[in-house]
């Protein structure tokens, strides 16, 4: 099935994928972003660091417009995400997004998540699907998973899933909200090395993570957030190697 | 072999079980079966419907969508159901119009379909409470998965809400499925001719009140205790693997 066209806009491949301008939030007194400037390339992994609180989740989820902003621009592919006369689905179907709780349908087999979106959402031919389905299963290592039912997997299992799930929308950037945070520690490295292998194929990619090995490893750039704000950015060698804010400086002392 | 046995206990015990031995009262137990399984199969569908509908239209938009739906459980939930039988029959049964059946008239809702109707939206009232506390139990972030992945509010509702709420809440459902079952003898008193109806016009003929009320007592276990094997069978099956252990 071919992509239907999207709404006109001047947005060309060589202008950011993403573009966040002056994003501000409230969730009623309390301002959570205070005016975030974000920017993301094609193909290019993004990592968004920061302590808890910072407003890095509710960050991740403006992109994709789960949550609304109060004030401000965010832009995918050149078009507003806040716009009420925005086509959500058209949106959706180009950003995935993975969460901390994988939020797997727990009453379809595993395969039955990975088909449902494109089958009902897209109305995609189901044989096709169901190909794509398996080999995006044989991707995340769980061919032989395919009839299981989430709660028979463990945590990595069902988050592995939740990345097919959403890939098979072959949406064109992928969002990961603190996608290991629920993790026990010898699952965090199945799922990492499958993120990992999908920005090496040059998916683009935004992740919120605690993870600053991997972060220093495979992103592009790093954005470090405290208290609704972007304090620093940079390539990872820069911000972790030779951070120019103390308050960048104070939290990477506490969690390297 | 049962007929002859009936008869002799009628004879020698004086326990007189009519429709066993008696053509004629076994056809009509036999068609109050019928009835009764057909009356309760219609306000069970009907009272599901309602449920399902009501509690999709509870999570309105509109305020004015959910004070009618708030406003239909208080007043059915909060009176009794023989009040609400007599009211649909003869409220409203009186006003609604009359079929010419060639010759004589009829009126359109008949007292089976005014008692399918009555005791249906009874039931419904509560299966919208019943729905809405399964609807509640869906984690929102199963739904925000859904949403995420392009699913319209209507396809989110169908494919994740509905099959999720509907297990979360098929123990209090089938509380109410059985419920609903021994409310429908109400239409007794609206002369559908249902179990305890026709139990009644036998045993006014045969003069046997304690051995058809046995009878009926019988009926009502059985067909009880099937409906909750029903359930339960239903239940095992939409078991979700592995979940909440």
């Amino acid at each position: 099935m071919s992509r239907s066209a999207a709404p006109q806009t001047d947005w060309t491949p060589d202008q950011p994928i993403i573009a966040l301008k002056d994003v501000r939030k409230s969730f009623g007194h309390l301002e959570v972003l205070k005016g975030i400037d974000l920017h993301v390339m094609k193909g290019e992994v993004i990592c968004i660091i920061g302590p808890s609180g910072s407003g890095k989740s509710t960050l991740i989820r403006t992109i994709n417009g789960l949550t609304p902003v109060t004030a401000g621009s965010v832009k995918v592919e050149g078009q507003e995400v806040h716009d009420d006369k925005l086509d959500k689905l058209a949106l959706r179907r180009k950003i995935g997004i993975v969460f901390q709780q994988y939020n797997l349908f727990p009453h379809r087999t595993v395969l039955q998540n990975v088909m449902m979106a494109p089958v009902l959402v897209l109305h995609e031919n189901k044989r096709e699907v169901e190909e794509r389905a398996r080999s995006l299963l044989a991707k995340v290592q769980l061919s032989g998973k395919e009839d299981a039912y989430p709660a028979q997997l463990s945590g990595g299992q069902q988050q592995r899933v939740a990345i097919a799930r959403s890939l098979c929308m072959r949406p064109d950037v992928m969002l990961f909200d603190e996608v290991t945070a629920a993790l026990d520690p010898e699952m965090v490295k199945e799922v990492l090395v499958t993120i990992k292998e999908l920005a090496a194929e040059g998916m683009t990619c935004v992740l919120v993570t605690h993870e600053m090995g991997f972060a220093r490893e495979v992103c592009d750039r790093v954005y470090f957030t405290d208290a609704g704000l972007i304090v620093e950015s940079g390539p990872p060698k820069q911000v972790f190697g030779d951070p120019q804010d103390a308050r960048t400086k104070e939290f990477l002392s506490k969690v390297l | 072999m049962i007929a002859p046995f009936f008869e002799r206990l009628n004879k020698t015990a004086g326990l007189n079980f009519s429709p066993f031995y008696d053509a004629y009262d076994w056809g009509r137990l036999l068609e109050g079966m019928w009835i009764s399984v057909e009356l309760i199969a219609c306000i069970i569908a009907v009272s599901l419907v309602i449920g399902v509908v009501g509690a999709g239209a509870q999570t309105s938009k509109s305020r004015v969508i959910r004070f009618l739906i708030a406003a239909y459980i208080e007043i059915f939930r909060n009176t009794p159901p023989i009040v609400q039988l007599l009211f649909f029959y003869f409220g409203l049964g009186a006003i609604t119009p009359q079929v010419d059946m060639g010759g004589w008239y009829e009126p359109i809702i008949g007292s089976f379909g005014w008692a399918v109707i009555a005791i249906g939206i009874f039931g419904g009232s509560y299966n919208v409470e019943i729905f809405r506390s399964g609807i509640e139990a869906v984690p929102s972030t199963t739904t925000e998965a859904a949403e995420s992945l392009g699913f319209s509010n209507f396809k989110i509702f169908v494919y994740i809400t509905l099959p999720l709420a509907f297990r979360f809440c098929l123990p209090a459902l089938t509380n109410n499925i059985i419920s609903l079952a021994k409310t429908a003898s109400l239409a007794y008193v609206i002369a559908v001719p249902e179990i305890t109806y026709t139990l009644s016009s036998i045993w006014s003929d045969n003069v046997n009140v304690p051995e058809m009320m046995i009878l009926l007592f019988a009926y009502y276990i059985i067909l009880v205790a099937m409906i909750a094997k029903g359930m339960h069978l239903l239940e095992k099956r939409l078991a979700l693997p592995g979940y909440g252990q």
